[in-house]
């Protein structure tokens, strides 16, 4: 948290603020006043618990000053403005202020890591009321925040509960990942680690002000997905904002648009977006079940074991109006009954970011090679959402599916991984809560990150002995292994780049034949360059196509297998912490042997016992933390003789197809020669 | 060009000669001329350098006996070959193109055995004593001439834009001359343009190459896993090798039949042209003529319509003997071209054949590959 509010904070209350003005000038004056009214409502109602109260202050401002302002670091003095200062601007008739003022004391009076909980509960509460705006799709949510106080307090008390309770309907709600703390579950709305929820809470924020200021600057995002109708983008605009899970119908579309709305958060165009929102919705609701509807209920129950999953192809088609992905499963399983079973469910790319990170957090630490996501490429996405229809959008699409592919190919393909319920979740059921957080995750700060955890960790383990040599060989072979693969990747990527220039030189030598082939006079030279222009026009189409498998078969794979072995190196890391971690533990012990050792010289007993209370406790942990250890080596001594096998098995499999497109080419080829020959013997 | 030289004055089979060798000394170029008389006995080889060639083209073109000479389409001598490391690759290849490709000056040598064919089949040039000498004597022939032969390149682009203009008496060659200033660059155009697609499969080759060597550094033999892969990236080195070499032959294809023949076609159509251009000084000379018999005064009159005469005499053979070399021309660039074309396609067919033979091999052994 430190590290993080030293990086952000101070700015984002006026960044928010500012954000805010323009919007919320232009906001329309009911929507406006659902927002104010809860949060008027609740402000007024002293006697409910400080929880319940609190939330509706947050509403105004939580969105903006809350998740950055408050865990620790601001003064009350700061937040006070910021929260007032927004709510005032906000809305300058309603009793803002007074919530404003009053909850202060509430908020600030509490324990930091309370109100931070409390906080962050409530900033997830301001999109629910965000939800108010919508008309249609009545969650019970939605309802209560467009109506009257004591609904409102219906709803929160609902929603909210108190305290406990409040919390955990919440991670059911939410679906919060395991590791987030009890305490916090909303957090993991925005950020499952509290640093990071000043970064997210911002761009959050955003959209959730956005939201009830009627999204102007959502629009855009949509504008720029290329959306055919101005319709869909109003509607999806209101609807993405509203990042809240349980919000079952829109949970999935809305997820897809915030993490690329933040890039477009500031080209703000101004759209009309209010009628159509109704229609839109039906249609998210319509469009999911449109392939081949499968309840979620149901294909789990009817889903045999994972592990009898023999094979599990995926194939993904990016929608590129709505961006939201289409992923196909045809599931082939032991069992007849379940032949042929095919799933479809509708992701979007930070869904696939999320399910990384799940896994991540969950299996890398007992040393599993957990594949890594794609990474998200900003540049291409801009030039998908802005760019007119051409080859290079068509192209970032195409990779990225692709990309997809593979990455949930090797999920499935992993034993353990298979069996993990977040897996199946992700090909099953029909609507997967947002996932979250995957703003930290993607691009390059992301890779920065781990790649600095990584040295650290190195750096710090490089006093580590290894006692075993398989490890040290293997770490070396995995780092040499990088460097071939960067080397080789880098001689692909050129030869694709020369196969381009191939190609586009043929075609204009092409095209120069056939300027030859009409200013001929001798026809039957003039056909036949004619012809020529023809069969070279053809054969730059085979260049282009060959480069296409020149990239996708080995730029991809090589890339793919450059990352795998990251995360490859990364389960070493876990290996040397779990080693660590037993270290340290054994240090201790060893410290708190020398301090009995002392008291008994110094002959206190009556410290005595406790001392060896602790040690006995340290022995437990010390030999709990060697298991660790043990058991951490190893999985990662069978995850790496595995990921080597599965490499030679990709390779191997990839080398093929190749083949199979050179061989192509050159029978394409043959018979183009063949088809020519004849023409040029024509000549007379 | 003409198969059959019965007439020519020349004993020595056109076809028949070869440029058999070509050795580097320094920034010098000899090459190995072989050829055969006309009976198809008693080979001859001669040693000459580039500047032998450029003396034989301009005892051909100073031919003072041989008024219809002007008529005659010259075949064109290549560019002076640039051996030298002095000169970069870049400028090499800037200008000879298609002919600075290929090992040991292969493509330049055939180019120059092109020329020399083409002259010994000439009905008109053929007849040249010097040919003869060029193409038999083991001395080398005597020293160069003034490089100031008819054809200053400089004084000719000057006259030429004075004189490009000038409208022809005759509709054929006035649809020659522009065809011909329309071809030639349409054709110098297809031949740069292919020269690029040349140069690119070569650079794949060449990118080919270093990805395939790199691939064996990949190499790790020290355990059963490690084992498999090593062999999936030797096969692949393989594979990618077999690209390499694939490359290298359709580029050689490319540059040894249609390269070389867009370059020559590109080549003789700039032969024509000047020879269209001469016969239009001609014509400037004779309008000149005709003006200078309505203008002159009576006591030169006689002479002045001597001379326009005689200018209109020999012009009209020229036109004659030009039109002439251009159906000839005409009927030849087609057949050479045809012949090319036809080369090329069967190479890069047979070249497809045999890549795709050992792809699917490859496939095979892949397929096979235990993993």
């Amino acid at each position: 948290m430190a590290a993080s509010s030293e990086r952000s904070p101070p700015p984002f209350p006026e960044l928010e603020d500012q954000e805010l003005e323009p919007e919320l000038e232009d906001e329309d004056s009911d929507e406006g006043a659902d927002i104010f009214t809860g949060s008027t409502l609740s402000s007024m109602d002293p006697p409910l618990p400080v929880s319940t109260s609190e939330p509706d202050k947050d509403i105004f401002s939580g969105p903006r000053a809350e998740p950055l302002n408050n865990p620790l670091s601001e003064t009350a003095a700061e937040q006070l403005k910021a929260v007032s200062g927004a709510s005032s601007k906000a809305k300058g008739d309603v009793p803002v202020e007074e919530a404003g003022s009053e909850e202060p004391d509430d908020l600030f009076s509490d324990p930091l890591g309370e109100s931070g909980a409390e906080l962050e509960t409530h900033t997830s509460n301001a999109p629910l009321l965000d939800f108010s705006e919508e008309p249609p799709k009545s969650d019970p949510i939605k309802k209560a925040a467009s109506s009257v106080a004591a609904e409102k307090k219906v709803l929160h008390t609902d929603l909210f509960g108190d305290g406990v309770d409040d919390d955990e309907d919440k991670d059911d709600l939410f679906k919060t990942p395991p590791g987030a703390m009890m305490k916090k579950p909303q957090a993991s709305l925005f950020r499952a680690e509290p640093d990071d929820i000043f970064p997210e809470a911002k761009t959050e924020a955003k959209p959730a002000t956005k939201a009830s200021a009627k999204q102007p600057n959502n629009a855009p995002t949509d504008l720029f997905t290329e959306e055919p109708f101005t319709v869909m983008p109003a509607a999806r605009a209101a609807v993405k904002p509203a990042a809240i899970p349980s919000a079952n119908t829109s949970s999935k579309t809305n997820g897809l648009h915030s993490d690329e709305e933040d890039l477009f958060a500031e080209a703000t165009v101004e759209l009309s977006l209010d009628s159509p929102r109704n229609d839109r919705r039906k249609r998210d609701a319509m469009k999911p079940s449109e392939p081949v509807p499968c309840p979620s209920t149901s294909t789990s129950s009817s889903k045999p074991q994972p592990k009898k999953l023999e094979e599990l192809e995926e194939e993904e088609k990016e929608d590129k109006f709505d961006l939201n992905i289409s992923v196909t499963n045809p599931e082939k399983t032991t069992l007849s009954m379940f032949r042929s079973k095919q799933l479809t469910v509708r992701r979007r790319f930070s869904d696939f970011l999320g399910l990384y990170e799940k896994l991540s957090e969950k299996h890398s630490p007992n040393g599993y090679i957990v594949p890594p996501a794609p990474e998200k490429s900003i540049l291409g996405m801009t030039k998908v959402k802005v760019g007119k229809e051409d080859l290079s959008s068509d192209e970032f699409v195409e990779r990225r599916r692709a990309a997809l592919e593979r990455y949930l190919q090797r999920v499935v393909s992993h034993p353990s991984l298979l069996q993990d319920p977040d897996v199946r979740e992700f090909l099953e059921k029909e609507e997967l809560p947002r996932a979250v957080s995957t703003q930290a995750l993607s691009g390059a700060g992301f890779l920065k990150m781990i790649n600095k955890a990584t040295d650290a960790v190195s750096k710090m383990t490089i006093k580590m002995n290894e006692s075993d040599v398989w490890f040290e060989e293997k770490l070396q072979e995995v780092e040499s292994e990088d460097q071939q693969l960067r080397k080789l990747h880098g001689m692909v990527e050129s030869l694709v780049n020369h196969r381009k220039e191939l190609s586009v030189n043929t075609a204009v030598f092409a095209k120069s034949v056939a300027m030859l082939g009409s200013s001929e006079d001798n026809t039957a030279l003039s056909r036949a360059l004619s012809q020529l222009a023809e069969v070279e026009d053809r054969i730059e189409q085979l260049h282009q196509d060959q480069a296409a498998n020149d990239f996708f078969i080995f730029a991809e794979l090589l890339a793919d297998y450059i990352r795998l072995l990251g995360a490859v190196r990364a389960c070493f890391d876990q290996r040397m912490k779990a080693w660590q971690r037993w270290q340290d533990g054994q240090n201790m012990l060893q410290k708190k042997r020398e301090a009995e050792a002392k008291l008994l010289w110094a002959n206190k007993p009556e410290k005595l016992q406790q001392a060896k209370d602790e040690i006995g406790e340290w022995e437990g942990r010390v030999s709990q933390y060697e298991r660790d250890f043990d058991r951490v080596s190893a999985t990662v001594r069978k995850e790496v003789m595995r990921f080597e096998k599965e490499k030679t098995r990709d390779f191997k499999k990839q080398i093929i197809k190749y083949l199979q497109s050179l061989l192509h080419s050159e029978q394409q080829l043959i018979k183009y020669w063949e088809a020519f020959l004849p023409e040029a013997k024509a000549i007379a | 060009m003409d198969a059959s030289n019965k007439e020519s004055a020349l004993n020595v089979n056109a076809s028949s000669i070869k440029i058999s060798d070509v050795s580097q000394d320094g920034d010098m170029l000899t090459f190995a001329i072989t050829s055969q008389n006309l009976s198809g006995s008693g080979g001859v080889c001669v040693f000459r350098t580039y500047e032998d060639f450029i003396w034989l083209q301009q005892s051909l073109f100073s031919q003072e006996d041989v008024p219809e000479l002007q008529g005659v389409i010259f075949p064109p001598l290549p560019d002076k070959p640039l051996p030298s490391h002095s000169h970069t690759q870049a400028k090499v290849l800037k200008q000879l193109g298609f002919l600075s490709l290929g090992d040991k000056w292969q493509i330049y040598c055939k180019a120059l055995e092109l020329y020399l064919q083409q002259v010994a089949a000439h009905t008109l040039l053929s007849k040249n004593k010097e040919l003869y000498n060029f193409l038999s004597s083991s001395e080398s022939p005597g020293k160069q001439r003034s490089k100031k032969g008819i054809f200053n390149r400089l004084s000719q682009v000057m006259e030429e834009m004075r004189k490009e203009g000038h409208k022809d008496v005759d509709e054929f060659f006035q649809s020659e001359r522009d065809k011909t200033t329309n071809l030639s660059v349409l054709f110098k155009v297809a031949t740069e343009k292919f020269l690029e697609v040349v140069l690119t499969k070569q650079k794949l080759a060449l990118a080919c190459g270093h990805f395939s060597t790199s691939l064996h550094l990949c190499v790790n033999q020290e355990n059963a896993d490690a084992v498999a892969f090593s062999k999936i990236c030797l096969k692949l080195s393989d594979i990618i090798e077999t690209m390499k070499r694939n490359f290298e032959k359709v580029s050689d294809n490319d540059m040894s039949t249609l390269g070389l023949g867009l370059e020559l076609e590109s080549r003789y159509q700039e032969a024509k042209r000047e020879m269209l251009f001469r016969r239009t000084c001609r014509l400037v000379e004779l309008d000149n003529a005709n003006k200078n018999v309505d203008r002159a005064k009576p006591n030169k009159k006689a002479h002045m319509e001597e001379v326009q005469k005689a200018t209109q005499k020999e012009f009209n053979l020229i036109s004659s003997v030009a039109k002439q070399e251009i159906v000839h021309y005409h009927r030849t660039r087609v057949q050479v071209l045809r012949d090319f074309l036809i080369d090329w396609c069967e190479k890069q067919l047979s070249t497809a054949q045999e890549s795709s033979t050992l792809f699917s091999q490859y496939l095979e052994a892949c397929k096979g590959l235990a993993v």
